[in-house]
This record gives C-alpha cells, structure tokens and sequence, in this order.
C-alpha cells in the first residue's frame, strides 16, 4: 500500500470515528429509539460529543509529541471542525427545539444561568477559531498571529467543562472526570513550556 | 376540615386492597417458586379506583413513558436506569414503620396500613423540577384517611417519609450520591390536605417497581422529587424533617419545594415545561396548577424564602 493510500484510509477513518456519533443519534432517532425525552437527550448527546471532540483535539498535539508521531497534527483541524458542528448543534436544537426561538426567554437564560453565560461564551470564542481554519486564513494571518489566536482554546475547552459540571443535578462524576483530562492536557502544555524556558535564562529584557 | 368525594362508583366497583396485596403476594410467590412467570410486569395485579373529581382531563401520557422515564436514584442515574434494574427489588413483604408523635406507633403489614381504603384513582399533573412534566393516572388512597388512624399528637407538626435503604437490590445505593436512605417530609397540613394521596398503582395496575412499588406518596403541587417512592417509614416529628435533596443542595431544593414558576432554580429557569411527548414548552402553572385546593396553605408566606 502507497503511502498516499495509506494516508486517505487513515483520513476517512479519522472522518467516520468523528461523524459516528452523528448517524448514530440520527438511526436512533429515525427508529425512534431516543425515550420519552427526545429533544433533552439530543440536546445532551450533541453537547456531550462536542465536548469530547474538543478534547480529542486537545490531546493530538502531547500524542504527536509524546508517541513521536508528528504526523498526527494534521487531524488536528478535522477534529476541531467536527467539534465546531457539534457544538453548533448543540446550541441550535436549544435555541429552534428546545426554545423554540423563544429570544426573551433565551436573553434571559444566557443573561441569568451562568451555564448557559458559560456555554454561549465558549461558542462565541469558537467561531474565529473556525473561521480561521483555512490555509487560506493560517497564510493570511501568519503563523505567530494564528497560534496566538489558538491558544483561545485553552480557555474554551475548561469552559466547556464547566458550562457541563453546572448543570448536572447530582452525578458530577461524568463532567470532573473531562475536568481531570483536560487538566492533564493543559498541565502537559504548562510543564512543556517551563522545560523550554529552563536552560536558557533570558538576560534582564 | 376533611371533605370526602365519593366519586360515582360504589366501593363494589372498587378492588378491596386486601383482594389485591394477597394476590400480589400470592403471585410475586409463584414467581419466586421458580415458575415461568417474569419478574417485573407479569406480577403486576389489574386495580380499580373509583373517580375523583381531583384528577384532570388533560391528555394523560402514555404508560411506556410514565415507566421509562424515571427519577429513581436508588436504581441509577439515568433516566432509563430505574426500569432497567428495579426488577430485582422484592416488595413483598412490605412493612411500613410508624413512629415518633402518635398514639399508636408499630410496624404495620402493608395490607393491614392500607386496610379500608377503597382506591380512587386520581389522574394528576406530575411536573418535575428538571422542567418536564407528565400526566399520570395514579390509584391511591388519601394520605390523610391514612395518617388518622394512628392518632398524630398536637407535637406532630411534620410528616417524615422514608425509602427501604436495601443496596443489594438498589445498586445506586452504593454511591452516595444522595443521602441514603431517600427522606422527604411534609407539614402536617401539607399531609392532611386532600389532594396528597399514597398511590399504589398507575394505569389500572399496581405500582412497577421503577415507579415506587408498592407505595409512594404522591403531591402534585410539588416538584417530583418530594413525591417520595417506596416508602417503609412515616415518622410524625416536631421539627421539620431532613429530606434528600436539600441535606445535598440546601440553596437549590428547599423543604417546600412546589411547584412556582417565578421562583426559578439557582441554575434553571422554571417558567416553562416541556410535557412529555409534546413539541413546544408549556407555561408552567403556580402549584402545579392545584392553587385552589393548596394556595391557602401558604397564605402569608413567603414563597420566595420558603422555596
């Protein structure tokens, strides 16, 4: 198998693994399958898949630093953009299901629930991310500039966390576990950034 | 004062309690014999209570969901959990305990704490305080004409309702994610008002383990979760008694709990409600809907503080 053979099976892998959970809401939907709360489980599941996905994409660079595989970054922008639809969603089966575009009511909740302040805030923060995905975008801004504007995702990701600890009822379990990874991962990012700056103590600027 | 509404069926319509509970034990026996009968639904007895001018016309929700779709700790978190694992919970025997400010305390069979009660069934809005609701046709028995007969002393101000603590067979015991064993509690005129009632069976059958077999209590003008299931001790007490949810979160779920759509959760809205199989949200009405009969209640107070 050619190496650019290779590649695409990965990437349709890498694809499929990502629109998963998607057709599988869908065929349970379809089948009627989703219980006797159907827009409060979609809503639930998309949010929660979202989540994931951002953490997924949290972990590609320590993998591809860690297992010496420096190829991985390249799913990065997949995993991230599949995230985005996720999240996206997420938020519009809340405002056009849930709510029923009900603007007062959706005022009032981003305005009243910090979960809902939270979530809205870590959407917001997530739009120039994807809208500069492109190469087209990466070239335009320059590389210092968009790595710069990426780090938005060290706070986008906890906020996720949160907008999903302050809702839960009772079982905080779920949400402190995705609180402990992404810990991990950005305490990897932390540690990595003090071993740089170690051996080289910069003169008085 | 206590009015009593008979409804239009005599109580020969009715299903004697008695009748029912030896059958049940009768067949729940067979069951344990070994015999090819399921656990769960096959051991479900057919009920009938007569009408009660306190149930609603409203479009009741279907039977599949009203037994799916469950809030029952004991038995998992999900909402799917209860009907899955409550089939190994045994129900009978059951006793149910009695103590604390009453004249004739003991621990009663649950045929005997049911006996003379003909049923009525009492179809009632269910809203829960996750914001969504249901219609569910409950067969009880007032709380009242149930608490009466143990003769509550002037010291018994509150009632105190406690859940069977039995980890074996409710895995979610296990966890501490609530205090265990379930506690809820009432005023005594909370208790004695006439739309409380001690069901036993929904849908013209006995309880399904997953919705509080064999008897739970039942306040409709309450959020869901003071409805308290499968109840093995009632307690009349001075002091106003510790329940599960506000020993875990004492600023989100108070004692009084009804329902009231302008005192919202610290973390939600409660202004709306979506009924279960219904697209659009529905307003959700102050008490659930039950302020005529529950309003004066809480006259002079402060819902606000008092939530």
């Amino acid at each position: 198998m050619s190496r650019e053979t290779r590649d695409r099976l990965v990437y349709a892998a890498v694809w499929l693994a990502c629109l998963a959970p998607l057709l599988w809401l869908v065929w349970r939907g379809y089948n009627g399958e989703l219980g006797a709360n159907p827009i409060e489980k979609v809503i639930r599941q998309l949010g929660v898949w979202g989540l994931r996905l951002l953490i997924v994409g949290l972990a590609v660079t320590p993998a591809a630093r860690l297992l010496k595989m420096p190829r991985l970054i390249r799913f990065r922008r997949t995993i991230g953009l599949f995230a985005f639809t996720y999240v996206l969603l997420h938020l519009s089966t809340y405002i056009g299901v849930d709510q029923f575009f009900n603007w007062t009511a959706i005022g009032k909740d981003i305005v009243k629930r910090p979960y809902i302040t939270i979530g809205m805030a870590a959407f917001v923060l997530l739009v120039p991310l994807t809208v500069t995905s492109t190469n087209w975008a990466i070239r335009k801004l320059g590389p210092v500039k968009w790595r710069k504007l990426h780090r938005l995702i060290y706070l986008i990701v906890p906020a996720g966390v949160v907008h999903y600890f302050l809702l839960v009822k009772a079982d905080t379990r779920p949400p402190l576990i995705y609180g402990a990874i992404v810990a991990v991962l950005l305490g990897w990012r932390v540690w990595e950034w003090a071993r740089k700056r170690k051996p080289a103590p910069k003169a008085a600027a | 004062m206590l009015i009593r509404h008979g409804g239009d069926l005599t109580e020969n319509d009715v299903t004697p309690q008695g009748v029912y509970l030896r059958r049940r034990e009768f067949m729940t026996g067979v069951a344990g014999a070994g015999l090819a009968l399921a656990a769960g639904p096959a051991s479900a007895v057919a009920l009938k209570g007569a009408p009660s001018r306190y149930s609603t016309d409203e479009k009741k929700t279907p039977r599949e969901d009203v037994t799916g779709y469950n809030n029952f700790y004991e038995f998992g978190l999900d909402k799917e959990d209860p009907a899955r694992n409550a089939g190994k919970l045994k129900v009978a025997p059951w006793t149910v305990k009695i103590d604390g400010a009453c004249n004739k305390p003991g621990t009663y069979d649950l045929a005997d704490f049911l006996r003379g009660n003909p049923l009525q069934e009492r179809i009632y809005r269910l809203r829960c305080v996750e914001g969504w609701s249901m219609v569910i046709p409950w067969l009880g028995v007032p709380l009242a004409d149930l608490l009466k007969r143990y003769e509550p002393t002037s010291k018994a101000r509150y009632v105190a309702f406690e859940t069977l603590y039995r980890p074996a067979e409710m895995p979610g015991q296990r966890r501490p994610v609530l205090e265990w064993p379930y506690r809820e509690g009432l005023r005594i005129d909370e208790a004695m008002n006439p739309l409380a009632i001690m069901a036993v069976g929904l849908y013209g059958e006995t309880l399904p383990n997953q919705n509080g077999a064999p008897m739970r209590l039942v306040v409709p003008w309450k959020y869901g979760f003071k409805s308290i299931k499968s109840v093995t001790r009632i307690s009349f007490v001075e002091k106003q008694p510790r329940t599960a949810w506000n020993v875990s979160a004492p600023r989100e779920y108070g004692f009084y709990s009804n329902v009231n759509p302008e005192v919202d959760h610290p973390r939600w809205s409660q202004a709306s409600e979506r009924r279960i199989g219904e697209f659009r949200r529905r307003e959700t009405l102050m008490f659930n809907g039950y302020g005529e009969q529950v309003a004066s209640l809480y006259r002079g107070m402060d819902l606000k503080k008092n939530f």
